[in-house]
């Protein structure tokens, strides 16, 4: 077990854990925000999506250590009561269908509107191409994300 | 899984069928907190509190296909409730809520009746207790919008006010429900209610449990199918950091741990000797010999018409095709997982499940109780499909908790779920058409070589053939005057499970391709053809017209572009679909538009209906396009989803969904929109390229 401080959604935890275990773990487990998912642990479907630094990463693939000090952002802290324009627009369009993926997907399209305030869909379905949905809620994410970056769902 | 998904499947008239509203049974206290004081709770599926909140049942599984929203609507409709004030909860299961499957397309339609029925009981007594405290006719007031008014002197009272004296009149066993044309909520979109917690990462899905003291278990089972543990060595895995215990369960060895990767590491370590068992030697490619070899003898007739295969000696020209498919892995989000907690006299179980009620008759006989002693929690499921109707899952936590004294929670890896699954059957098929001198098709001939599921599952009678394997293709809906479907049943071992749409997701493409290729032998457009052979089925045709007009039909395409057309009734509801390919120069297929036209009968909720068309599309576009699972050594193949892929956002085409209600009684939405995707895909290819797709996947050729 090792000592290490995590910056989770502002606040900073002192942490003691194994320490190889992955991000992902840590925050479900360790920190009990469990809006981060695990669905396959190889880094391909990108249900585990959090921001760190700002850069979506995938919090299976790294180890909670990899991650000490710098900013981590989960679903959990994209916003107070759902006024993130992406998680109103996602209600808007009634995006979710199981809903397993889609913090992941709220995730990683929060970090390309962060630096692509008006996206095409051909920059959606680069950015959003490795985060796996198996409802189908494509055409709805893509619209969700327009909506978003016009600011048209508030 | 319970015969009652068969009947879903074979009947159109099921509506209450098994499901009947119990008044004050013992377990319905559970389920509707009856004790709570001056709350109205007429029936086990909705309860109205006296802050004038009404609270409905769900006694179904949502798997994001929206049905606890389109369950409350039904009661609301009926109850005339303010939909503002309508709230939803999950319903545990007991005897109340009869077979708590949701499967089979048919929670709408098994519920359509009860849930009507119970929020018009409720309107009944809310409108008498308004009368008896105005002293007034009770035919002289209406209920509306969640009061209840004399209509003569526009007098009204809240539910809120009126549920202490409505709950104790005699509950009228069945009113009187509204003609369709007074419905104001059925046919209308409000918004889902799970939606909110599902971007805010607050959904508790089955992973998402957390039971003080809990463990987290892994399981080791044998790689070949039908195997079992003959010994292990747990030394290594209790050494593994968290790791607390290492126990034999069922087939396979747990290692248990105080987190889920602990666990998973502690797998990594064990040792584990396999006795493989009598499918060691089992691969594909000598599933399909077999297959093809059985094929050559003749079947068991499921349905005859004229004079069947004999018509084709007359023919003056026949044509002959075989059609496979692989078997495939469904691969929801969310792995397979459960938590217990089995007590001496008593067990609690959390499951993301399809059966409710399957979960609860598992667990008690896993955890050696009766099946009232077990409280079964449903917590929100990341993805179902037909997945989620199995046990094995819930069976292991509850004997892993026994073992180990605490609540345990077992997660399978993605890897677990992807070679352990029960699977879409592998079916190879031999079809042959003969047309007559002018071109018109006289004859048809289906032979049908399959594992079947509802063989596997012991619920057919000495001699039954199949319905899970010949649905979809028995039921063809052309006038084609000879016509014989055959079926050979034949299990290699492979575990079934129903997946989207069961049989019709293979049967559908094997008809709706070999009918293009009549088409083109024919030198007749295909979807003319479909017309002219749908004469006399109003439905099919309707759907057929209206995609074939929305998707330009007939039109041209750029070189490298083609267009096909398919259409299939499934699960009481009529779904036609276009969709518009391109090929690359190296032969990559990209599908870049779907049109899709859908008549479910009446909707009840026309959003969640386009929804579940989209994502029935995109889960058959995947199996259309990629995914294939393969078996050598009696193992599965692939692993995980980089060799399991699915389609893409990239790969998604633009979908457009048309609903076309006929106003019959309602359909299912949640397996329909699948089976016509891949055909119009295949046909597309066809008509680009000239050659038939007579294997899936496409990738596979």
């Amino acid at each position: 077990m090792a000592a290490i401080r995590l910056i989770v959604n502002g606040r900073t935890h002192a942490l003691d854990v194994d320490p190889g275990t992955p991000l992902l773990w840590v925050l479900r487990e360790t920190l009990g925000l469990t809006g981060t998912k695990y669905g396959c642990g190889a880094g391909l479907c990108g249900g585990c999506t959090v921001l760190i630094g700002g850069e979506p990463t995938r919090s299976c693939q790294i180890a909670a250590v990899q991650a000490e000090d710098q900013s981590i952002t989960t679903i959990e802290g994209l916003s107070t009561g759902h006024d993130h324009p992406l998680q109103q627009a996602w209600i808007a369009e009634q995006v979710p269908q199981c809903g397993y993926c889609q913090s992941g997907q709220i995730m990683t399209a929060a970090a390309l509107l962060a630096k692509n305030p008006a996206p095409t869909d051909a920059d959606i379905d680069r950015a959003l191409s490795a985060n796996l949905c198996r409802c189908g809620t494509y055409p709805r994410i893509r619209r969700a994300i327009h909506l978003a970056a016009k600011g048209g769902a508030r | 899984m319970s015969a009652t998904r068969r009947d879903f499947l074979k009947s159109g008239a099921l509506a209450g069928a098994g499901l009947v509203i119990a008044f004050h049974a013992p377990e319905t206290a559970r389920a509707t907190d009856l004790a709570a004081k001056d709350t109205l709770a007429p029936n086990a599926y909705l309860r109205v509190t006296p802050d004038g909140t009404v609270t409905v049942m769900i006694a179904r599984s949502e798997l994001g296909q929206g049905t606890s929203t389109a369950l409350a609507m039904l009661v609301a409709e009926e109850l005339e409730a303010d939909w503002r004030k309508v709230r939803i909860e999950q319903a545990i299961p007991a005897p109340v809520y009869g077979d708590m499957t949701t499967g089979g397309s048919a929670s709408i339609r098994s519920l359509w009746k009860p849930m009507r029925r119970a929020g018009a009981q409720a309107r009944e007594l809310l409108v008498s207790a308004a009368a008896a405290q105005w002293k007034v006719d009770r035919a002289a007031c209406h209920a509306a919008n969640g009061e209840v008014v004399h209509t003569a002197s526009g007098r009204r009272l809240g539910y809120g006010a009126l549920t202490a004296a409505a709950a104790k009149l005699p509950v009228p066993a069945d009113p009187a429900l509204k003609d369709r044309r007074q419905h104001r909520v059925i046919g209308t979109t409000p918004a889902r209610f799970d939606a909110p917690a599902k971007v805010d990462g607050s959904a508790v899905f089955g992973t998402d449990v957390r039971v003080p003291g809990m463990l987290y278990a892994s399981v080791a089972q044998c790689p070949v199918f039908g195997g079992r543990a003959a010994g292990f060595d747990p030394a290594a895995a209790l050494q593994a950091p968290g790791v607390v215990r290492v126990e034999r369960v069922g087939n396979g060895v747990a290692v248990l741990a105080k987190s889920t990767w602990a666990a998973f590491r502690g797998r990594e370590a064990l040792r584990v000797t396999w006795d493989e068992g009598p499918l060691a030697t089992l691969d594909s490619a000598g599933i399909r010999a077999k297959f093809a070899e059985l094929a050559k003898q003749p079947g068991q007739t499921t349905r005859k018409e004229g004079r069947g295969a004999a018509a084709l000696a007359g023919a003056a020209r026949t044509l002959e095709a075989v059609y496979e498919v692989p078997y495939l892995a469904h691969t929801p989000m969310e792995p397979m997982n459960c938590t217990a907690h089995a007590r001496p006299a008593t067990c609690e179980v959390w499951v993301p499940t399809q059966s409710g009620s399957g979960a609860r008759e598992a667990a008690a006989k896993a955890a050696g109780v009766e099946p009232r002693a077990v409280t079964v929690h449903l917590t929100l499921i990341g993805g179902g499909f037909g997945a989620r109707h199995r046990q094995d899952h819930v069976v292991q936590a509850v004997l892993l908790s026994k073992a180990a004294g605490a609540p345990v929670q077992v997660v399978w890896t993605r890897e677990d779920d992807v070679q352990h699954d029960v699977y879409r059957p592998a079916t190879y098929n031999l079809l042959r058409a003969g047309l007559d001198a002018s071109g018109a098709p006289i004859a048809w001939t289906h032979r049908i070589v399959a594992p079947g599921i509802a063989t596997q599952m012991g619920f057919l009678k000495q001699g039954e053939p199949d319905w899970s394997s010949f649905d979809g293709a028995a039921n063809l809906p052309y006038a084609i005057p000879n016509l014989e479907v055959e079926l050979i049943t034949h299990d290699p071992g492979i575990p079934l499970g129903w997946w989207r749409s069961v049989a019709s997701s293979q049967n559908a493409y094997v008809t709706e391709c070999f009918l293009d290729e009549v088409a083109a032998a024919a030198g007749r457009d295909p979807y003319e053809l479909r017309r002219e052979l749908l004469k006399d089925k109003p439905r099919h045709r309707a759907v057929l017209e209206l995609a074939a007009q929305k998707a330009s039909w007939g039109t041209a395409l750029p070189a490298g572009q083609g267009r096909g057309i398919a259409v299939h009734e499934s699960f009481g509801s009529f779904v036609a679909q276009a969709a518009e390919v391109e090929i690359a120069p190296g032969g990559a297929v990209r599908v870049k538009r779907v049109v899709c036209a859908v008549d479910c009968g009446t909707v009840v909720h026309p959003d969640l209906v386009r929804s579940q068309m989209e994502g029935g599309i995109i889960y058959g576009l995947s199996a259309a396009l990629k995914s294939e699972i393969t078996i050598e050594q009696g193992r599965v193949t692939q692993s995980n989803f980089g060799d399991y892929p699915m389609l893409t956002i990239g790969e998604c085409p633009t979908i457009e969904v048309h609903l076309a209600p006929s106003g019959d009684p309602v359909g299912g939405i949640g397996e329909p929109g699948l089976p016509p995707a891949a055909p119009a895909v295949a046909n597309a290819v066809f008509a680009a390229t000239g050659k038939p797709v007579r294997r899936l996947p496409i990738a596979a050729g």
